[in-house]
């Protein structure tokens, strides 16, 4: 079984797009979508929830106003700023438990917190695991992690060859916890002076972690100079630029009838998106013969 | 006035509406440009700006003196993220697991543990055109975003108009860097992977209690439901650009839209003059 993730630094570079046709195109799968903060890939794959499991992760604290001698012991220490006027404010608790255990009248307790759900859902495409943090909570890391746990798993029971995993942006924390198992990262960049810089910094990412990455630059014809500069730089890294798609309005288009690009129709885009997938799994042959 | 720049979903143009804005002011206001997404800072590529301050940005993380340890395990049985761990008569501590809060040094009855910095990323300062500028870059390979963002807010200073360009998404760091803002402006586009993260941006602000507006990214291809969905909840749509081949092409090559298209100057003060009628009357007591 191999692990694919589809990261890009920069947001909004076509990742969840791309996710979605692999998803159409490539067989015996699971999908996961790790961007849990702002999960998307549903609205491309009409996922039927199978399975829904509420995700309890990390503590925050309380005072007891009654015992509450308002000392200011606790105010003092917390490194968060997190308690004001002897009350906690629970979104900037970072639930490290310092207060409870120094409060002389034993005032504060710590809450054990829901900070999301998963779950586990049939789609035309095969299963999908995805998400969803509650709102301004913390943990994503953790919820990342559940998730490639259960896809990981589901691909064992199944014995499917792949889990196709969407990333979220940045390179954080939940970012690093998506990277780990993976044998092939597909960057998705675009050819802006942004995504560029972006992109290095994922690429250093990958390397530090020891995650081999490819790289499919979207909307190339944007800026055809910048797209030149992008393989130069793939080139000089060693990386290998799997595909070079267009940009074209299909994208949208399929993706306001909630379908993945490739069942949308077979212009540009969806023949770029096949030779991308043909790239990437023939990387991962040849790394299971190598 | 703090005025953070938002948006759930990535790559809607928050940074193109934060450099914008920033310039569009400039010539009569006193304008900060805080890029608190400190994972993929991009606002310098946009502003060009000279640096002139550079600070390290550290995490405490314990160092066990063990000759004065008697392991009695305190520090780990009170370590909430399992960043130090007792085996024996050695103490193992997870530098990249602590979140800094001091517990194991503060309840070491031995005070065998102190802190040291650990060095996780940097803020830059400098200016651009009058603008002052600051960011924060995370070290490649480190977790923790929200320490970086928290030393770049420090520079919001007590006056003037502060603009915070946000990190994607939902989470901890959105909420460390829009936390204390006066209004929250959220860039999307009017697409369904837009409206759902918008929809999940506004639940953020809200929790939060800061009032916001849309600014509508890309118009044209797409769908109607976002502006559905702001007139059903009520919130403003401050301006809207439509999907332009010519304003792609200037973000590219890291030209501000503003400068490659002065006349989308006017909408950018008239998108100011919206957020201040919108937040007169209500008393800031925002946190600095």
């Amino acid at each position: 079984m191999e692990e694919i993730l589809i990261l890009s630094g920069k947001g909004g570079t076509g990742k969840t797009s791309i996710v979605g046709s692999l998803a159409a195109l490539a067989k015996n799968k699971v999908l996961a979508d790790c961007d849990v903060d702002a999960a998307d890939l549903h609205l491309l794959l009409s996922p039927s929830v199978k399975q829904e499991t509420e995700f309890w992760s990390g503590q925050v604290a309380v005072i007891d106003k009654d015992r509450c001698t308002e000392c200011s012991l606790c105010q003092d220490l917390c490194r968060f700023d997190a308690i004001k006027n002897f009350e906690v404010d629970p979104v900037s608790c970072e639930g490290c438990g310092f207060c409870s255990n120094i409060c002389p009248v034993e005032a504060i307790t710590m809450k054990e917190n829901m900070s999301g759900h998963w779950f586990i859902s049939d789609t035309a495409y095969g299963p999908l695991v995805h998400a969803r943090l509650g709102i301004a909570q913390e943990n994503s890391g953790k919820l990342v992690a559940q998730v490639r746990q259960q896809a990981r798993k589901i691909a064992e029971e199944q014995n499917l060859d792949y889990t196709i995993s969407d990333g979220p942006p940045g390179i954080g924390c939940p970012v690093i916890s998506s990277l780990s198992g993976v044998n092939l990262a597909l960057l998705v960049t675009e050819p802006t002076l942004s995504g560029m810089h972006d992109l290095e910094r994922v690429v250093g990412v990958c390397r530090h972690f020891g995650v081999p990455a490819m790289v499919c630059i979207n909307k190339y014809d944007l800026n055809e100079e910048n797209t030149r500069q992008i393989e130069d730089y793939c080139r000089s890294q060693d990386i290998k630029v799997a595909s070079r798609i267009p940009f074209d309005n299909a994208v949208t288009e399929a993706l306001v009838r909630g379908v993945p690009v490739v069942e949308y129709d077979d212009g540009r885009v969806s023949r770029e998106i096949g030779k991308l997938w043909q790239n990437i799994s023939g990387m991962l042959a040849n790394g299971r013969k190598g | 006035m703090i005025i953070s720049v938002a948006s759930g979903k990535g790559g809607t143009g928050k940074t193109l509406v934060a450099t914008s804005l920033a310039l569009s002011l400039k010539d009569t206001e006193s304008v900060r440009l805080l890029d608190c997404d400190v994972e993929e800072p991009n606002d310098h590529v946009f502003m060009k700006p000279v640096i002139t301050g550079s600070e390290p940005v550290y995490i405490m993380a314990p160092a066990v003196d063990e000759d004065k340890c008697t392991f009695c395990g305190k520090c780990a049985e009170v370590c909430a993220y399992k960043a130090i761990a007792v085996i024996k008569d050695h103490v193992l501590t997870f530098p990249q697991l602590c979140h800094g809060c001091g517990a194991c040094s503060y309840l070491c009855p031995e005070k065998a543990i102190t802190e040291e910095g650990r060095e996780i990323g940097v803020v830059e300062r400098g200016h651009a055109e009058g603008i002052d500028f600051i960011h924060g870059m995370l070290t490649v390979g480190e977790a923790m975003a929200p320490p970086v963002i928290r030393k770049v807010k420090e520079h919001a200073g007590d006056s003037g108009t502060v603009i915070i360009d946000v990190p994607p998404g939902t989470s901890c760091p959105v909420v460390e860097a829009v936390k204390g803002s006066d209004f929250c402006l959220l860039v999307t586009e009017p697409t369904p992977f837009g409206l759902n993260d918008l929809v999940l941006a506004v639940e953020t602000v809200r929790e939060l209690g800061i009032p916001c507006g849309v600014v509508l990214n890309r118009t044209g291809v797409g769908d109607t439901k976002t502006e559905a969905y702001c007139a059903k909840e009520n919130i403003p749509i401050l301006l809207t650009i439509p999907l332009d081949m010519e304003i792609a092409r200037l973000y590219s090559r890291g030209v501000p839209l503003i400068k490659g298209l002065p006349q989308w100057k006017d909408s950018f003060l008239g998108l100011y003059e919206r957020v201040k009628e919108l937040t007169d009357g209500r008393n800031p007591d925002t946190e600095r």
